[in-house]
């Protein structure tokens, strides 16, 4: 099943549905990437409302997307965490630590637009 | 000798299956008489039972008028299971007693009391309707005494089943109210903690504020602690999730109100602390929420 990404100017929004399998997600680490080049965008917005479960597969593919974006400069934000999902992350260990994360789309979009400020 | 034994063992055999048969006809028959007797004496009997449940002083929760509409129920769902020889309706009838009497700070001991009262009001009247036939009586009594005590037994089964219940809703009660997940600002949500944390009632903790930061959108919230004595590893541990669960919902967790045990306990356990953003009481937390919210707050004028 493919990810829609859609592009809001200089960000990108990879809008994840329910259930995504392994070469789903390595197919959406791939896609992202070069469309960030292709678009020379400078944010990514995961969104993962749909996921109401986050394996350490996913957790790890959400880290890489975001480390390979940050290599190009840009910055990734994880949106939509779900409260039950978030609570069976930490108790499995899976923190997404270097990965920035909001609430949802607003959130995140209102993350990137301060981010883009400072950077200027 | 062989082939005139076993037409005796066999014979046996059936003799006391039909004698099985036969006792359990019996049975029926003395408990159909037995219901009639209860039935035709019921004004009187049920009488008797009331005066002896005020005698012993049970059920004082209650006024004379509720005792008697209960007892009322009580005597008639107790013959019918003796009737019936079914327990379900009694138990479903227990069931609804209790529901209705507990809040009126009824007791168990109060509830076996009345019934093992009703037990031998009618046992006494037996014993007076068939006292010139000894055999008979026993032969009633055999009918009547395993059933007086499953219908003992359905009620007070019931009585106590309910009373869990009701404990057991009392308890999630307790726990909700003590764990409030309060906003004060735009965005800033404030989690007093006081008292004991255990496992569970962290487990909750973090479940509501998740659920709180999600309906509120918080992007701060300082987690109050300054009213709990002491937390063990376990808890500590949950205290850490539950602040990295809260960041992956994109909301920064201030820890206030560290006691100096509780400090001791998250570093011994080797908390990694840049993880966690703490100050040292509520006011302080309060005053860095702000800051990082983008609020300034500024004397107008003098208090009044």
């Amino acid at each position: 099943m493919e990810v829609p990404i859609l592009k809001q100017g200089d960000v990108l929004i990879a809008t994840f549905q329910a259930a995504l399998s392994d070469a789903d997600l390595n197919q959406l680490r791939r896609g992202l990437v070069l469309q960030v080049v292709k678009h020379r965008s400078r944010g990514v917005i995961v969104d993962v409302t749909a996921m109401d479960v986050m394996d350490s597969f996913a957790s790890r593919t959400l880290r890489e997307i975001a480390h390979m974006i940050r290599l190009r400069g840009a910055e990734t934000v994880i949106v939509g965490i779900q409260p039950e999902v978030a609570f069976a992350m930490v108790q499995l260990g899976l923190t997404l630590e270097d990965v920035a994360t909001a609430l949802d789309l607003e959130e995140g979009l209102s993350y990137l637009i301060e981010k883009f400020k400072n950077v200027d | 000798m062989a082939k005139r034994e076993n037409p005796t063992k066999e014979s046996g055999a059936r003799n006391s299956q039909e004698a099985e048969l036969l006792r359990g006809e019996a049975t029926s028959e003395l408990l159909r008489e037995l219901v009639a007797h209860l039935r035709q004496n019921r004004t009187q009997l049920r009488e008797e039972w009331v005066v002896r449940i005020s005698e012993t002083r049970l059920l004082t929760a209650m006024t004379k008028e509720e005792i008697f509409a209960e007892a009322t129920s009580v005597y008639d769902s107790y013959v019918e299971a003796l009737e019936t020889e079914t327990f379900e309706a009694l138990q479903a009838y227990a069931r609804n007693l209790s529901e209705r009497i507990i809040p009126r700070g009824v007791e168990t001991h109060e509830v076996v009391g009345i019934v093992l009262l009703l037990r031998d009001v009618l046992a006494r009247s037996l014993f007076a309707k068939y006292q010139t036939d000894f055999k008979k009586l026993n032969r009633i009594l055999d009918a009547y005494e395993p059933a007086a005590n499953r219908i003992a037994n359905t009620v007070a089964v019931g009585f106590v089943q309910e009373r869990e219940r009701v404990i057991r809703q009392q308890q999630e009660a307790i726990r909700e109210l003590s764990t409030p997940v309060l906003q004060v600002r735009e965005r800033l949500l404030i989690l007093p903690i006081i008292g004991v944390i255990d496992p569970q009632r962290a487990r909750q903790l973090t479940e509501q504020l998740l659920r709180g930061i999600r309906t509120n959108r918080a992007k701060v919230v300082v987690i109050d602690i300054t009213g709990v004595a002491a937390m063990d590893v376990t808890v500590a541990n949950h205290l850490v999730q539950t602040v990295e669960a809260s960041r992956l919902l994109g909301a920064t967790v201030i820890v206030t109100g560290l006691s100096p045990e509780i400090a001791q306990t998250l570093v011994t356990i080797g908390v990694d602390l840049g993880k966690m953003n703490t100050v040292g009481d509520l006011q302080g937390g309060i005053e860095q929420a702000e800051r990082l919210l983008g609020y300034k707050v500024v004397t107008l004028a003098e208090p009044r």
